[in-house]
């Protein structure tokens, strides 16, 4: 071995219980982000799908769907918007597992580090990256034809409650990432619970077009209040019932965070 | 000699009640002076899933400074013990203390004074071997400024500089373990835990770590390391504790636990296994020591100098059997381990 001696040890800081959480969440953050630019062809083909997603619906299904009040591309990127944040959160139950299973989480619990640092971190970071998909599905409507109805301000309204609201759903995901047994798991697990989510919805198609079962569900669920809160804000319209459809998916956000934030807390003392 | 085999065989054996024994004399002494303690730990035991007894009753004291090795065969609960002493799972009843700091109740204070390293403690091979570095010291609480000098100091001592900023991925296999220990050594804790710390290692990668790990016992370092390597125990531990399905079976320093098998083994080899098997009928029961039958090899413990050598020969030759091979030997570690467990340290690594 080298010559050198071993470093002198530096003096850790004391710091309050939430000091401290905040800045472990902010240092996994910046590893998972880091990781993110590491691997750039991911987060190509990442960007990709919702890309393929937007063209479509706008130009294969599109023309078939009639959609009362607006054009068919006004009504559909409210839907495209939330549906791609909410499969980000794939990403979050995917990597928790990669780190679960490659030791890292391991080595994480035995850092004397805020238990809930690891899993802030990672729907933070996915939060980072939600920003820019949003952003980049924002330019790419409006290449196909898609307009703000309202006005930009709306419109930055309805970007920080996709984010937010995408945050909150992210936990869903945290706890099963930790609950999967591989990463491959996962990510399949994923699949179940997103497709009737984002596809039973009023997303891509009204629901009145549904039997009348279906319809109850998908006039009902979270995923159509976020799309309605979202077209409402972007679109406006009469009968868009704006502010109503945004309270409920506060609502659901919080409602999404009480129950998994405590969940995967838990699952992340246990796991392993 | 004679007294020997008698007088020091049984080391610290535990029970049936599972209470312990009384070490023998000079081995891991002090155990009712708490202060010179690093770690201690009593009656653990940890189920999995209501059937696997991985822990079944583990309790072994480390002396501060010293360097404990855990032995034991894949599955014997050598990591599942190191994973109670850092705190990452807490056992079903026992209890245990890095420190004097109780791993359950202080388990956040425990963090701060261990560095962990091993094979299921990993780096993040997306982020360069610099800053897994600095990542781990600001979770220790470090500044960002202390962190990064602590990062750059310590991949110069493991002579990672020049790969510093290359994500550790396209790291060697040496190259990544040192990595791990050094991200054990940010905060330089005084105790230290190795999880078979050179497993899957070439020859001078693992001579570097044993290099490394007698640095750190030197500047007053506690060390607990597993391992399935008995030659990496021979060479870097104090004392020795060797675990079998969950429960410790043996313990003591290399010497005493090899000084069980008297001063040399005589190796008997035979030309097929039957013959091997009716050569040690010959001695079972009568030898002072167990002897041991290892395919066409009978392995017998000698204590009492060349006339026992004579003996085994001559009741060899009154049985009409002729061994073809014959070496007198010091006895090995892992003969201690095949006595203890009836099983080679070593062969079970496949399992990994």
């Amino acid at each position: 071995m080298s010559a050198t001696v071993l470093p002198q040890p530096a003096v850790p800081m004391k710091r309050s219980k939430l000091r401290r959480s905040i800045s472990d969440s902010l240092v996994v953050t910046e590893r998972n982000l880091v990781a993110y630019l590491r691997i750039p062809d991911q987060l190509f083909f990442s960007s990709v799908q919702p890309i393929m997603f937007v063209l479509l619906f706008r130009y294969v299904f599109g023309g078939a769907i009639a959609t009362p009040g607006m054009s068919y591309v006004n009504f559909l990127m409210a839907g495209i918007f939330v549906q791609t944040v909410l499969f980000g959160s794939v990403s979050t139950s995917v990597g928790l597992a990669e780190d679960l299973h490659k030791g890292l989480i391991e080595r994480f619990r035995s850092l004397p580090m805020a238990r809930s640092a690891v899993l802030f971190g990672r729907t933070l970071a996915d939060s980072v990256r939600n920003v820019f998909v949003v952003i980049l599905i924002t330019i790419v409507g409006f290449l196909v034809g898609f307009r703000i109805g309202t006005s930009f301000g709306l419109y930055l309204v309805a970007f920080a409650l996709l984010i937010f609201f995408a945050f909150a759903f992210s936990w869903v995901f945290a706890y099963i990432g930790l609950s999967a047994s591989n990463s491959e798991t996962a990510q399949l697990m994923a699949f179940p619970i997103l497709f009737p989510l984002t596809f039973a919805s009023t997303a891509f198609v009204p629901a009145s077009s549904m039997p009348p079962w279906l319809r109850w569900f998908a006039e009902h669920q979270p995923v159509s209040i976020m799309v309605n809160a979202t077209r409402g804000l972007m679109q406006g319209g009469p009968g868009a019932n704006t502010g109503h459809w945004v309270m409920l998916a506060i609502i659901w956000s919080f409602i999404f965070m009480a129950i998994f934030i405590p969940l995967s807390v838990w699952r992340y003392r246990r796991v392993g | 000699m004679d007294g020997r085999w008698h007088g020091e065989r049984s080391l610290s054996a535990e029970t049936d009640n599972g209470e312990r024994q009384a070490p023998a004399a000079g081995s891991l002494a002090h155990r009712d002076e708490p202060m010179t303690a690093a770690i201690e730990a009593e009656g653990l035991t940890k189920t999995f899933g209501g059937e696997v007894k991985a822990l079944n009753g583990v309790g072994f004291t480390v002396e501060k400074g010293t360097v404990l090795g855990l032995l034991g065969p894949n599955g014997a609960g050598k990591t599942t013990t190191v994973r109670v002493l850092t705190t990452t799972l807490t056992p079903d009843s026992g209890w245990a203390r890095v420190n004097g700091l109780d791993v359950v109740k202080d388990a956040n204070k425990v963090r701060a004074s261990i560095g962990l390293a091993g094979q299921y403690a990993a780096v993040d091979e997306n982020l360069t071997g610099r800053e897994n570095l600095r990542m781990v010291g600001q979770l220790f609480q470090l500044s960002r400024k202390d962190a990064s000098r602590v990062a750059d100091e310590l991949l110069e001592h493991f002579n990672l500089t020049e790969a510093a900023n290359r994500p550790s991925k396209t790291y060697s296999g040496g190259m990544r373990r040192r990595l791990d220990i050094a991200a054990a050594l940010v905060v330089r804790p005084p105790v230290l835990f190795l999880d078979e710390p050179t497993t899957g290692l070439d020859p001078n990668s693992r001579n570097s770590v044993w290099q490394i790990v007698e640095d750190l016992v030197e500047n007053g370092t506690t060390v607990l390391l597993t391992t399935q390597y008995l030659e990496e125990a021979d060479r870097l531990a104090d004392n020795i504790v060797v675990v079998d399905r969950g429960a410790v079976i043996a313990e003591g320093t290399p010497a005493k636990l090899k000084s069980t098998l008297g001063e040399t083994v005589l190796d008997l080899g035979f030309a097929d296994t039957t013959t091997a098997a009716s050569a040690i009928n010959l001695f079972k029961g009568s030898w002072p020591a167990p002897p041991v039958l290892d395919g066409t090899m009978v392995e017998l413990p000698i204590d009492a100098g060349p006339s026992q050598v004579m003996i085994a020969l001559r009741t060899l030759d009154e049985a009409g059997i002729a061994p073809t091979t014959m070496t007198l030997r010091e006895p090995s570690l892992d003969d201690v381990f095949l006595s203890l467990t009836g099983r080679r340290a070593e062969l079970e690594e496949a399992d990994v």
